[in-house]
């Protein structure tokens, strides 16, 4: 009841709650009496004069503002320097490029040796496991004869 | 039609001096009256507006109206304010012994009470003053938020939700502290009340 009767003198409460108030108020003259009091209140303090900044407010903080670091944004530092712009761009470009570049075998056998190779012949060895279904594959049957490779001419290089 | 104040504040971010300029004029007489109403010092409310006014100015880059301009900017002179209070405290105390008896000038200037004046009302002049150096006194005693509350409240225009922001509490704790305040009130000012009743 307390926080409402300020509600009820600033005219603040929903109509059910200002009904309900008006009531109460009827029915009780303590907090008829209290309402009034607060409403004397009030017009004290509106007598109260109010006060006016000094003539020189206005220069001193226009003084202040004008000594304020002028404060520049990312986009505004790229915008006064074109090179800087055109240098991360380019810097950009050629990141994405290395990272998504792909990578052939020739390149991950000569980056990580023979191990790792190995490693990756293993892995599609699953695809010959059934060497008897493969051999006989007709198909297969129809291509040429596969010629053995001329390990002397590699030598002779 | 003039521009609300979170227009003015866009404009002021998109790099318009000239908004600025308007919400100054719009609310330094607010401002500086809340603070000094706070602190009873008017140079201090200054230097404390104009720390309010850089502040804004300051933020004026990241500001994004989520809240009305207004319960921002008296968020953050309460801020300001409150800080001042609690830092001047001992300092007010050890004045308020020493200081010689003084009235407030209808334009704000603290003076002492030059009896010899020869103004035909004194008398009445001087009841006035009293009077209201009473309502200032009542006003000084409250707990500094309660303080802020009534003024903000009584004198900005600010509904509970707008308070309860700028003071950082619920809406029912404000009600609380200004049903408090307002008693307090009422009692200190009793006196003034009943004399009122009586004329």
């Amino acid at each position: 009841m307390e926080t409402r009767l300020l509600g009820y003198i600033d005219g603040r409460l929903k109509d059910g709650e200002q009904r309900e108030m008006e009531k109460h108020l009827a029915a009780c003259p303590t907090c008829a009496v209290r309402v009034n009091e607060f409403r004397s209140v009030g017009s004290l303090l509106d007598e109260l004069p109010m006060i006016e900044p000094s003539s020189a407010f206005d220069v001193r903080l226009q003084a202040r503002i004008a000594a304020e670091p002028v404060k520049q944004s990312w986009w505004s530092w790229f915008g006064a320097a074109p090179r800087v712009l055109v240098a991360a761009s380019m810097l950009l470009v050629a990141t994405v490029w290395v990272g998504h570049r792909p990578l052939d075998r020739v390149d991950i056998a000569n980056a990580n040796g023979g191990e790792e190779t190995q490693a990756m012949q293993d892995q599609d060895l699953p695809v010959l496991e059934n060497y008897d279904v493969l051999a006989s594959f007709e198909p297969l049957t129809e291509l040429p004869q596969a010629v053995p490779a001329d390990d002397s001419t590699d030598q002779e290089m | 039609m003039a521009r609300t104040d979170v227009q003015l504040m866009l404009d002021v971010k998109a790099g318009d001096e000239q908004s600025f300029a308007l919400l100054l004029h719009r609310y330094r007489t607010p401002l500086v009256n809340f603070l000094y109403r706070m602190v009873r010092n008017r140079e201090q409310a200054e230097d404390l507006a104009q720390e309010v006014f850089i502040r804004v100015y300051r933020a004026r880059a990241d500001y994004v109206p989520s809240a009305k301009f207004t319960t921002w900017l008296f968020r953050i002179a309460t801020n300001l304010a409150l800080n001042s209070v609690r830092d001047t405290r001992h300092q007010r105390m050890e004045v308020s012994l020493d200081a010689p008896v003084t009235v407030d000038a209808e334009d704000g200037d603290e003076r002492p009470i030059d009896v010899a004046e020869k103004n035909p009302n004194i008398e009445e002049h001087l009841v006035q003053e009293a009077q209201r150096d009473m309502i200032r006194h009542a006003i000084d005693k409250l707990p500094e938020k309660q303080r802020a509350a009534v003024l903000l409240h009584k004198y900005h225009d600010l509904d509970y939700g707008e308070i309860s922001q700028i003071l950082e509490c619920s809406e029912s704790a404000l009600k609380s502290l200004l049903f408090r305040a307002y008693e307090t009130l009422r009692v200190e000012l009793a006196p003034l009340v009943a004399l009122r009743g009586k004329s």
